[in-house]
């Protein structure tokens, strides 16, 4: 499968999304500049980490606005996969393709740390191989990963099943001492309600081997690859919540 | 300003001394015009010109087969094998830090960031040596934040990851804060970059930020001055990062670095465009006209001498070949970055710059940088020297309850984890981060290979106030000892050397001292100094800082996959001291801690023996025989034993030992030349005939087992609550 990997000029995370999906997962990888106009045909396309613009406005509001952004949008609503990491889920957030927002920790500081993620749903193409409820450590490198949405949205994403991660506890508990940076609902991953546009703070790309990370981010690349395999089709476990 | 106005006053303003002014006047044959003095302010300042130091900096061993750069580049460059060349310097940004901590730290970031990648190098770690003042000193937490916020801020946000530091707190520091950054890139060595202009007629390329008037006279007046009260006043002096700007110039230089476009690279640091034409075109023995009406300007009205000396952040200058302009715009652009011709190369050895159709600097290259003053200042022990290496260890009583000092210990601000910091660190960025922060050094994995690079910055400068020269010497031998610690092999060094004001014969003679011992520790251990930087004037009303010359030691680990940690691995594993374990307590963190006393000459040290310890933990490490390595350093035998519980699984000791030595000195010591290491009983053999061999003490001090460390009857310490008092200890003082 081809997976496109967006490189805008702040992006600091681009390299390692290309490493994955070369090295580690032997697939086809695109790189795309933020100039370009088209995907060249990415089945799957990432926006990583970084400081897209250097984002001194908010993080993500100057990259919405970039030409790439456009064939993003129209990949997402045609159905194609978009998976957005860090700063790639809050442009995604700024461009309208999830809902909710990212701000300022409630630490007001930069955090790096491993976190615990816990697997919500599997009824994604980004966690169809996973086990609901099962705990991926994956780092967070994030100073705006507080995720916050109106109460109304809050309740939609959990009627429809859209929250993809939770930070928990090694027990799988979530709870305030799990959670890095006072994200609403411990919330940690969404994804759209037509589930094609999953965006997460943790960092899957960077536990993909042993030496550096560990491997369990493995889970979420691989739940692409399978899903792709199988004709687009959704393997999880449990049926697809229908938006009422 | 006209140029008949310039006198010795004037001369004054700009960091020149009577006898310099007269010096300038002597070299031209007639009074400088405005702007020249401006120039000659800034490249005889002592930032630029090292004036005061350079005549002892020769003593400083910098060859060896490793070597492939050595200092007067942007950086230095060592051989790590593989047609790969590891590229690196530490530098100071001591004084604009101290007087707007958050630009301060991070453009010091910024600067040797740059510095690397102009050697061609793409940078792959930061490191950060810190020194503040006492915590409960009124201003030393908003420094303190200040500091990691902004270190953090331009780390982060250009994508290079920040692996390792140290941190110290002294009451010396409390109005001269030390930040030294230190980044280590790495390049084709076949591909490395340099800074000597050549070719008359090819063009001179400006790249990077437009130019402003932030930082104008940072080096002669900021940085080669001591601080009094009016230091906030020089807050203008500091300048300003923009750490997007670097990532896209960083991008587009190391692709314009792919073609062979390029001549001369040299970034504009300290003294701004003044410093790095003068800088290429002296290398070059070659000469250089600048048309300033063609430089960037963030704004009208800029003077040119301001053009001249500012320091504005994030730009570069280029010399490249004829007909490679478009070529060189077309990259440049690319990255949205300001892109302008605004010279070129001469063969009349003369530096020429051009402003509103009028000549205002008609400089000589070689006599500008050749006649440039050298001082052999006057140096003198002092008389405290001598008391404050007094120190009788019977008369100190010892206390009753061990256990509850070694939490003191850990809770100490030299002692406690620095996990508040570095996690406000990009630790990972790049995807080759295999040792993170917290161990005895980073390790990262060199790209594309099964190699890798083991990190450290370390020294104490009780050590170094006590006897500046041991002090020198044991912060050498403590940088190669952890670099060792991780597996690895020590390659060189790049020095920064923190010192007071050099006018002063007992900082003279601690600087003299210092380089001695840094001389003698490189040369028995086989590494030598790359690269570095001096910071003198780190004084403030009269009162200097005590001497820091910080060490950062790069090794390299031929199989990466065999880094070692500090932390304990498995139940059952044997715990073994190498080293002998002296009767010493002088020059301790505990004596410091609990006693309140900085008295005694530091830890024996004998380089022979340092050597041999060293050889048999690389031969264990490579042999694999190892489950972890700790250095024994600051707080003694104790505090690294716990220290090993607190990482990983938070696995306690059970520790037996006999000596007939004091208990406190005993667990809390800090003799030199001893790891602490765990492994399986099935190695203990091998590993006592590698000791056997070298001649090294080896003890087996017990096993990892449950979850306390229990030493004998001295100590019964639960990890978990020890651990936590541990992490807790920095955020509750710093307020974070």
């Amino acid at each position: 499968m081809r997976w496109g990997v967006v490189t805008f000029p702040g992006s600091n995370d681009d390299a390692q999304a290309l490493r994955v999906v070369e090295r580690v997962l032997g697939d086809e990888a695109i790189a795309l500049w933020h100039k370009d106009v088209d995907l060249r045909g990415a089945d799957c396309v990432i926006l990583p980490g970084g400081f897209s613009y250097g984002d001194y406005l908010r993080c993500g509001a100057m990259a919405k606005f970039s030409p790439i952004m456009a064939a993003v949008v129209a990949h997402a609503r045609r159905g194609g996969l978009v998976l957005g990491i860090c700063n790639g889920f809050q442009i995604l957030c700024e461009a309208g393709l999830l809902p909710g927002a990212l701000v300022r920790n409630r630490s007001l500081s930069f955090v790096c740390d491993l976190v615990i993620a816990r697997i919500e749903t599997t009824a994604t193409p980004f966690t169809a191989s996973c086990g609901r409820g099962s705990l991926l450590t994956l780092p967070i490198k994030h100073g705006e990963g507080c995720y916050v949405a109106d109460e109304t949205t809050l309740a939609e994403l959990e009627a429809r099943d859209q929250v993809v991660f939770r930070y928990a506890d090694a027990a799988g508990r979530v709870g305030p001492e799990a959670n890095p940076n006072g994200s609403l609902g411990n919330i940690a991953g969404v994804c759209s309600a037509e589930r094609n546009v999953l965006g997460l703070m943790p960092h899957p790309e960077y536990a993909t081997e042993r030496l550096v990370g560990g491997e369990d981010g493995l889970a979420v690349f691989r739940s692409v690859q399978s899903w792709l395999r199988d004709g687009g089709r959704s393997r999880g476990d449990e049926p697809r919540v229908q938006a009422p | 300003m006209s140029v008949s106005a310039v006198t010795a006053d004037v001369a004054a303003d700009h960091g020149l001394t009577a006898e310099e002014y007269a010096k300038v006047v002597e070299v031209l044959g007639r009074a400088p015009t405005f702007e020249e003095l401006g120039v000659f302010g800034v490249m005889w300042s002592e930032h630029c010109s090292y004036k005061s130091s350079r005549a002892w900096l020769r003593q400083l061993p910098t060859t060896g087969p490793q070597v492939i750069q050595g200092p007067g580049e942007n950086a230095g460059a060592v051989d790590i094998g593989e047609g790969l060349a590891a590229v690196f310097k530490i530098e100071s940004h001591n004084h604009p830090s101290f007087i707007e901590p958050f630009q301060g730290a991070a453009t010091g970031v910024g600067g040797i960031l740059r510095d690397v990648f102009t050697m061609g190098a793409r940078p792959v770690a930061n490191l950060d040596a810190l020194r503040f003042g006492r915590l409960d000193h009124p201003r030393t937490p908003y420094l303190v934040k200040g500091v990691v916020g902004g270190i953090g801020h331009y780390g982060n946000c250009i994508g290079v990851p920040t692996v390792g530091g140290d941190l110290y707190f002294d009451a010396g520091y409390d109005h001269n804060i030390l930040v030294n950054a230190f980044t280590c890139g790495v390049a084709r060595r076949d591909r490395l970059f340099r800074a000597r202009a050549a070719g008359p007629g090819n063009p001179v390329v400006y790249v990077g930020s437009r130019t402003g008037r932030d930082g104008i006279h940072g080096a002669s007046l900021l940085a080669s001055a001591a601080f009094d009260a009016g230091a906030a006043a020089k807050r203008p002096a500091v300048q300003v990062g923009d750490p997007f700007t670097e990532k896209l110039l960083l991008e587009a230089c190391l692709e314009l670095m792919g073609t062979d476009h390029i001549v001369a690279i040299q970034d504009m640091g300290a003294a701004g465009l003044t410093s790095s034409a003068l800088e290429m075109a002296g290398r070059g023995a070659a000469g250089m006209l600048l048309d300033l009406d063609r430089v960037p300007l963030r704004e009208p009205g800029l003077t040119p001498a301001e053009i001249l000396l500012s320091e504005s952040q994030e730009r570069m200058l280029l010399v490249v070949r004829q007909g490679s302009e478009a070529a060189v715009e077309a990259i440049f652009r690319r990255w949205d970055l300001e892109v302008s011709v605004i010279g070129r190369v001469t063969d009349d050895g003369t530096f020429r710059a051009r402003w509103h159709g009028r000549e205002v600097c008609a400089l000589p290259v070689a006599a500008l940088t050749e006649s440039a003053p050298v001082y052999r200042r006057p140096a003198e022990e002092p008389a405290r020297f001598e008391q404050l290496q007094h120190f009788e260890l019977a008369a100190l009583r010892e206390p009753a309850d061990l256990t509850e000092v070694l939490l003191q210990l850990l809770e100490s601000p030299n002692l406690c984890s620095r996990e508040w910091v570095y996690r406000q660190y990009d630790q990972l960025v790049g995807g080759n981060t295999a040792v993170r922060p917290g161990g005895d050094a980073a390790v990262v994995r060199i790209e594309g290979t099964a190699r890798g690079l083991a990190l450290t910055v370390d020294c104490n400068s009780r050590y170094c106030l006590l006897d500046p020269y041991l002090g020198a010497v044991l912060a050498v031998v403590e940088a190669a000892r952890n670099v060792v610690a991780v597996g690895a092999r020590p390659l060189a060094v790049s020095d920064c050397l923190n010192y007071g004001n050099p006018e002063r014969p007992d900082v003279m003679w601690e600087f003299q001292q210092g380089i001695a011992g840094i001389r003698d520790a490189c040369l028995a251990l086989d590494t030598p100094v790359v690269s570095g930087n001096v910071s003198f004037y780190n004084e403030t009303d009269g009162r200097s800082i005590p001497p820091t010359p910080v060490i950062a030691m790069v090794g390299l680990l031929d199989d990466v996959e065999a880094h070692l940690t500090p932390w304990w691995k498995a139940e059952g594993d044997a715990i073994v001291l190498l080293g002998r374990t002296r009767e010493e307590l002088n020059a301790s963190e505990y004596l410091a801690v609990v006693h309140g006393l900085v008295r005694g000459a530091p830890p024996w040290i004998d380089l022979e023996t340092e050597k041999r310890l060293q050889r048999v933990c690389l031969a264990a490490a490579t042999e694999r025989l190892l489950s972890s390595a700790h250095d024994v350093a600051e707080g003694g035998l104790a505090v690294a034993l716990a220290e090993c519980s607190f990482g990983g699984a938070g696995l306690g000791a059970r520790i037996t030992v006999e000596s007939g030595m004091r208990a406190d000195a005993l667990l809390f010591g800090e003799s030199q030349s001893r790891m602490l290491v765990s492994l399986r009983r099935r190695h203990l053999g091998r590993l006592r005939d590698l000791a056997r061999r070298e001649d090294v003490p080896f003890t087996v001090l017990g096993e990892v087992r449950g979850s306390s460390l229990v030493i004998g009857e001295m100590i019964d310490l639960p990890i978990e609550h020890a651990r936590a008092r541990w992490r807790r200890a920095l955020p509750e003082r710093v307020g974070g």
